[in-house]
């Protein structure tokens, strides 16, 4: 009920012609969600903006010990607001809310006291999330959008996961970025068309996806350092937030290795089944879960297979897997932020021959202190290659002492 | 020829090799100037060796990275290059320990290899000394020499260079000896490199310490050497592995010397850094700007009037102490600035002969004392009063500004702004400790790079391109100076670029304004740092209007002190002051001794200071005792009746084992209910002894993540001192879920009191040795904890009945009921004694945990000495309904924050306030502090929090809470 009693509904009339402003975290999955609502008469605008301006403005209407994510993107929204293109008075914001016992089921209300302290507080904001929290007359997750929003978010990690496989070795400098924007324009032209997200579809596309980066011109003798990504979900893909990490590490002759969003989405669909087995209660309350999360994993392992057929490829393990590697570590009931599947994550990449992770992280994210630094003690007596190196992002953390500390962590690899 | 360049933070290192001989090296400061500083050294090195036209060349070191990206020279990462160079010189070496300007590595060679380097928030480092030894007025060598005198150490926060300044400040305002305040700062380095780095992994064999620090500071090497219990070895040249290790570099490239040389000095970087609006555009401007602020100046050196009455003033400050004596018109007769250095006494002693001997026959009819040195000086001198910091400036100001409505004054380590609304102060901002960046920090970064403070703020008023440096803590300031000079921004752009940050610094983290445009219309600014013209502009330019610079801005808080001085006599006709006479004054003796209080088994090292007239000051204890004086409301404090109610259910044997229990985070409030789970179950329970700073030590090697809080770091000690109990279990479960009181939405335990753990068991290795039940349990589901908890315990006691799990159960839910009940009574029972004879109420607010004394610091007796009752958050959180709140209300603990804040806020009673406590590292209450703030502010309570940490400089909380009450109009 918190702040129930103020909020601004966003109403089926708001629906028309209002422009709904979205932060950006990662590019490619972003991108085709936003084209998936705009086919159900909404208009999304996913924003782009970067830059020092983006901090300011977060600093400023953020409590400045808040985790770096939320700064970001409601700096990014504020920035927006400000910027003089939109209409003020037909523009809604629109925000993630995960619900856990994390800092970050918050941010959506950071973001109205933002618009508050700003005397924006009539524009409206809506919440996007599975749990049931606040309801919109004018914005409901309908099951065909939630279909073709999964495939979408799972077409976004195949997209990721092979060009960042193709694009170390590829022969034609930027072959496989613009691959990835021509999926994006042909996927959104599908997904209006009504087709490309039923199983049957979403295999057969996935087939032709990877097919077409394994027919990118490639030289595989070049030798890259090969190194996984993992962290909190936002700066762990929002270039914005980690300084461009990719490209940096591209830029030092890595290749790099980002584990995909379905995982953490079939993660927190666990995560109440968890809580049952934990602590008790009836399954029976939770088939939509039991469901969603036979539905997810269908999408994941016919990604998993489609990249199977092509053995230049590495295929992320699927979601059992990982449980089971956290389980020699950590107990399943750590679930808050990125939970036990962040150090699965490492311990996938290292068996998968990643053993160099950079895990990333907003300054003093609770969750991290638990499962990314506190666990690599842990991870190190499985897997003694492991080559680790927690890096925290925030406002004032500098460029130089981050790539620093990641040219430390390479030239151990190098070793 | 091979030549390594190492091109640190602070200086330039440079060697030279001819096949396998070194054959030159260098080193010095490089000021920034990172190009030319590194062309001239290659100069050098061809004047050196003019046959000499092709060679190798490597650079390593942080500010080296920019250089090498861009001019295409190779280069190694520093810690790696003292890799190849031990491998090389030492190679028997198994640890090596490297301390540079800003960064500190360990590297563990034998075994299997770890190379560790210091996070982004770790002060433990050479420009950390350089910073402290600026504080007591030394260079790092004095620092040095003077610990080697030392006869005892006090604790000193080491992580962030900010909150040990405070520790300092406050030891040496409270008359600590220098020597030892120096052998605390070097030992602070030490558990900041063993406890940020070495993560559990010991520090034995053949260890090395390398880099500027270690090589020239002696005293610092047998700090590491005795807390580490091993006697290590500073090689020659110790300066030069990193540089060394880039000139044997396999990845070194060879250059026409002459080209390369000529390269670098014509570097200037590619790399476009955030830069800002110019402070002053032309000269024009500026002469503009400085006729403004001359119209603010008042007349000093006024003569005393026919009666020849004075009233002096003493602000003893951080870093400086400033003295006024005004005559009965109210005007500037004569007046002090002067750095303290660390011992104020002296200054004030000199200031009042100066004083009796230039106005013969003056008679000092009233004197007060304000800032961190008022007790001492009050007591020192005889003045007749004491007066809160806050109140001192606002009085001050009002002299100056009658329509004054926000007053800010950066002094050398605190900002204060207050907001005045009806002619009293309205809301008051402190900077915490973790964020300052006063003045202070300008002039040590000032002097780090060779300047005066005048001659470098000078330097920046016509920097075009000033450096946007953000607004965070000086540590976080420190790394971004060092991206600028990356960047290759120029020392005034750095300057200009710190003046400002220091402004954002005061708006946006401090008072945390949205519009900088709507502080207030008579905006008066003081402080010794707006005497300094670049922050001065900066802030005009960031609030977009003009303020009032007084000039005598440095001594607003003297001045305010003698105005309060002479209007208390007034009030009273008062025509004599206490003050020292001349001749008392030729007889002055100030002797320092330190004893250990034994009032009670915190065993506070207190300083005690004494005086010739008989004036005493002790100073260091965290409660009244060994000063003998009681407050009427020291018995009504519930963190104390919380405490006794623990200590009610004591250690006890079993038939079925002994369960040990960590008593630290949510155990603190659960204590109850696993005591009497496991005593039904017919288990003896142990609980680890109460937290002090030597059970923390005990810990601090296996923390992995240094940015956690303390009370999560503590929980380290416990474990440690509970395996020396060698229970028959230790018992600590993980717990997503606390109870849910009804009043949030939810019923969450923050990420780290769930989890951590989880953390302990991959951290803690002996905990191998012992049954470690971490399991995750659900107490929030009665129904289903019993059966889940019997299946828990089967796994590590077989055959415990079911039944009797049960039972236990039922118990302990008793009896957790039974414990809360009697909390809540309490805090009824307190509040009625209040109401009755009038006493002003603190809800203390924080956590659970935060009753234990070692991580409040002894604060709710403070409040009590103020002459307020204490209840505490869960004592009250039950006489409010549910409420619906601006945030998402889901943690058990912060239901009742905000519970406890809205009966304060509906109270309507002005004797009933709130003060938050916030451990640092708290992520969970940047968002609880916001929406507390704004549930008081909407029942016209005024928000006071107070951030802690390992060690808390209560002298700062102390003038916090003398404001709060002072604005209030309450105590005192």
């Amino acid at each position: 009920m918190s702040g129930s009693v103020n909020r601004v509904e966003f109403t089926r009339e708001m629906k028309k012609d209002y422009t709904i402003l979205t932060p950006n975290m990662a590019p490619i999955h972003f991108e085709l969600i936003k084209n998936v609502f705009n086919s159900f008469g909404y208009h999304l605008d996913l924003l782009h903006t970067t830059g020092r301006e983006i901090v300011d403005e977060g600093l400023k209407y953020v409590h400045n010990d808040t985790c770096y994510p939320a700064l970001l993107s409601i700096g990014q929204l504020m920035h927006a607001l400000h910027s003089g293109r939109y209409d003020l008075n037909k523009v809604a914001l629109i925000m993630t809310q995960t619900g856990g016992g994390c800092r970050a089921s918050n941010y959506i209300h950071l973001l109205r006291k933002a618009l508050k302290k700003d005397g924006l507080d009539y524009i409206p904001v809506i919440s996007l999330n599975l749990s049931g929290m606040e309801q919109n007359s004018g914005f409901k997750m309908t099951l065909p959008m939630l279909r073709r929003a999964i495939a979408a978010l799972t077409y976004g990690d195949l997209l990721m996961l092979l060009k960042n496989q193709t694009r170390p070795y590829e022969r034609n400098p930027g072959q496989s970025a613009g691959l990835v924007q021509e999926w994006i324009q042909k996927l959104t032209g599908l997904f209006e068309a009504g087709r490309a997200f039923t199983q049957r579809e979403v295999r057969a596309y996935f087939d032709q996806i990877a097919q077409s980066f394994a027919d990118i011109p490639v030289d595989r003798s070049i030798s890259r350092t090969k190194v996984g990504i993992v962290g909190e979900i936002y700066v762990k893909y929002s270039a914005l937030a980690n300084n461009g990490l990719e490209e940096f590490l591209f830029g030092q002759g890595c290749e790099v290795m980002v584990p995909g969003i379905m995982g953490f989405m079939i993660f927190k669909v666990d995560n109440r089944l968890e809580d049952i087995a934990l602590y008790g209660g009836s399954p029976a309350k939770k088939q939509l879960c039991t469901m969603l999360k036979w539905y997810f994993s269908k999408f994941e392992s016919d990604l998993i297979g489609a990249v199977k057929k092509f053995p230049q490829f590495t295929a992320p393990a699927p979601y059992a897997h990982l449980k089971q590697l956290a389980g020699q570590v950590i107990g399943y009931g750590c679930k808050m932020g990125e939970g036990w599947l962040l150090t699965a994550e490492v311990m996938e990449l290292i068996e998968n021959g990643y053993q160099n992770v950079v895990c990333t992280q907003p300054f003093g994210c609770l969750p991290n202190h638990i499962v990314g630094k506190g666990m690599i003690r842990k991870v190190k007596n499985v897997y003694p290659q492991a080559n680790i190196v927690p890096i925290d992002y925030d406002p004032s953390a500098t460029r130089v002492n981050q790539e620093n500390r990641i040219k430390l962590m390479l030239s151990v690899a190098g070793a | 020829m091979r030549i390594g360049l190492d091109v640190g933070s602070t200086t330039l290192k440079c060697v030279v090799y001819e096949g396998e001989s070194l054959v030159f090296q260098e080193y010095e400061r490089h000021l920034s100037q990172v190009a030319e500083k590194a062309s001239e050294m290659l100069r050098r090195v061809m004047e050196r060796f003019p046959g000499e036209k092709r060679a190798k060349l490597c650079v390593s070191g942080s500010a080296g990275m920019g250089l090498s990206e861009d001019l295409g020279i190779p280069f190694v990462q520093e810690v790696y290059a003292t890799r190849t160079a031990v491998k090389k010189y030492l190679p028997q070496a198994d640890v090596v320990v490297e301390l540079g300007g800003e960064d500190a590595k360990i590297l563990f060679l034998s075994g299997s290899m770890e190379v560790r380097m210091n996070g982004s928030c770790a002060g433990g480092t050479g420009a950390f000394i350089d910073q402290m030894a600026t504080l007591l007025d030394m260079t790092p060598g004095e620092l040095d020499q003077t610990a080697a005198q030392s006869q005892r150490t006090y604790s000193i926060a080491s992580r962030c260079g900010v909150f040990a300044k405070s520790d300092i400040q406050a030891l040496l305002n409270q008359g600590a000896q220098k020597d030892d305040v120096a052998a605390s700062i070097l030992l602070a380095v030490v558990n900041q490199t063993i406890a940020g780095l070495a993560q559990g992994r010991e520090i034995a064999g053949n260890v090395v310490y390398l880099g500027g620090p270690l090589t020239f500071l002696p005293q610092l090497r047998r700090a590491f050497d005795s807390v580490l219990g091993l006697s290590g070895h500073c090689p020659e040249n110790s300066l030069y592995y990193v540089a060394a290790g880039a000139a044997l570099s396999e990845d070194s490239q060879e250059f026409a010397l002459r080209a390369v040389t000529e390269k670098i000095r014509n570097y200037s970087s590619s790399h476009n850094y955030q830069s800002g609006q110019a402070l002053f555009a032309s000269a024009g401007e500026y002469e503009e700007f400085t006729a403004r602020h001359q119209r603010d100046s008042v007349p000093t050196g006024a003569p005393l009037k026919r009666d020849r009455a004075a009233y002096v003033g003493v602000d003893a400050g951080s870093t400086t102490l400033k003295a006024v004596a005004i005559n009965s018109a109210g005007e500037i007769v004569c007046s002090r600035y002067l750095p303290n250095n660390g011992n104020p006494v002296p200054l004030v002693l000199e200031f009042l002969q100066d004083l009796y001997r230039d106005y013969p026959g003056i008679q000092i009819v009233g004197s007060a004392s304000t800032g961190y040195g008022e007790e001492i000086i009050k007591n020192a001198f005889g003045l007749d009063f004491g007066i809160v910091e806050t109140m001192a400036h606002f009085t001050a100001a009002r002299k100056f500004q009658p329509d004054v409505d926000f007053i800010i004054d950066i002094g050398g380590q605190d900002i204060k702004c207050f907001k005045i609304k009806n002619g009293a102060i309205d809301n008051i901002f402190l900077n915490e400790a973790c964020s300052s960046g006063c003045g202070s920090f300008l002039q040590t970064f000032a002097g780090a790079l060779g300047y005066s403070m005048h001659d470098f703020a000078q330097q920046g008023l016509f920097a075009k391109d000033p450096v946007d440096l953000g607004s965070r803590c000086t540590v976080f300031m420190n790394s971004s100076v060092k991206q600028a000079q990356k960047d290759g921004a120029s020392l005034g752009s750095i300057s200009a670029g710190l003046s400002m940050s220091v402004v954002k610094n005061a708006l946006y983290k401090v008072i945390r304004v949205t519009d900088a445009k709507s502080l207030g219309r008579h905006i008066v600014v003081q402080g010794g740092t707006f005497l300094n013209d670049a922050v001065l502009r900066a802030f005009e330019q960031e609030i977009g209007q003009t303020v009032t610079r007084p000039s005598v801005a440095g001594l607003m808080g003297a001045y305010g002190a003698a105005l309060y001085a002479k209007e208390r006599q007034d009030q009273t006709g008062g025509t004599q002051s206490g003050v020292l006479k001349p001749q008392e004054l030729a007889g002055f003796r100030h002797e320092v001794k330190s004893v250990n209080c034994g009032g009670c088994q915190n065993h506070c090292r207190l300083t005690v200071n004494t005086f010739a007239n008989g004036g005493k000051y002790i100073a260091g204890n965290r409660c009244d005792k060994p000063l003998q004086k009681h407050s009427p409301t020291a018995k009504y404090n519930l963190y104390d009746y919380k405490k006794s109610l623990l200590a009610s259910y004591p250690p006890c044997g079993g038939k079925r084992g002994v369960i040990g229990i960590p008593m630290g985070l949510n155990l603190f409030e659960l204590y109850p209910f696993w005591h009497t789970f496991f005593t039904r179950l017919g288990f003896g329970v142990a609980a680890s002894p109460a937290s002090d700073r030597t059970l923390y030590l005990k810990g601090q090697h296996t923390i992995p993540s240094d940015t956690v809080c303390y009370p999560a770091k503590l929980m380290h000690g416990h474990i440690e001192a509970l395996l020396e109990q060698k229970p028959d279990a230790i018992f600590y479960p993980c717990m997503s879920y606390n109870f849910d009181e009804g009043l949030g939405d939810n019923h969450y335990n923050c990420p780290v009191v769930a989890y951590y753990p989880e953390v302990l068991d991959a951290n803690v290795a002996a905990l191998a040795e012992t049954k470690f039940i971490y399991d995750y349990v659900g107490p929030h589901r009665p129904r289903d904890f019993p059966k889940k908890m019997a299946a828990i315990l089967a796994k590590y006691f077989p055959g415990l009945p079911p039944r009797e799990v049960k039972a236990a159960a039922q118990a302990a839910y008793e009896e957790y009921a039974a414990y809360m009940g009697r909390v809540r009574q309490k805090g009824e029972e307190y509040l009625a004694y209040a109401k009755e004879n009038g006493l002003p109420v603190v809800v203390l607010s924080g956590r659970p945990y935060h009753l234990d004394p070692e991580i409040n610091h002894g604060i709710d007796k403070l409040i009590c000495e103020c002459g307020a009752v204490v209840v505490s958050e869960d004592s009250v959180s039950h006489l409010v309904e549910k409420f619906s709140t601006g945030v998402l209300n889901q943690w058990t603990y912060h239901a009742r924050l905000y519970a406890a804040a809205q009966f304060v806020a509906q109270s309507q009673d002005p004797r009933l306030n709130l003060v938050q406590l916030v451990s640092f590292g708290c992520g969970v209450d940047a968002i609880t502090g916001d929406e507390v703030r704004s549930i008081l502010e909407a029942g016209g309570k005024i928000y006071t929090q107070i951030k802690i940490d390992e060690i808390t400089n209560l002298g700062a909380v102390r003038i916090r809470l003398r404001s709060l009450f002072a604005a209030l109009g309450l105590g005192e």
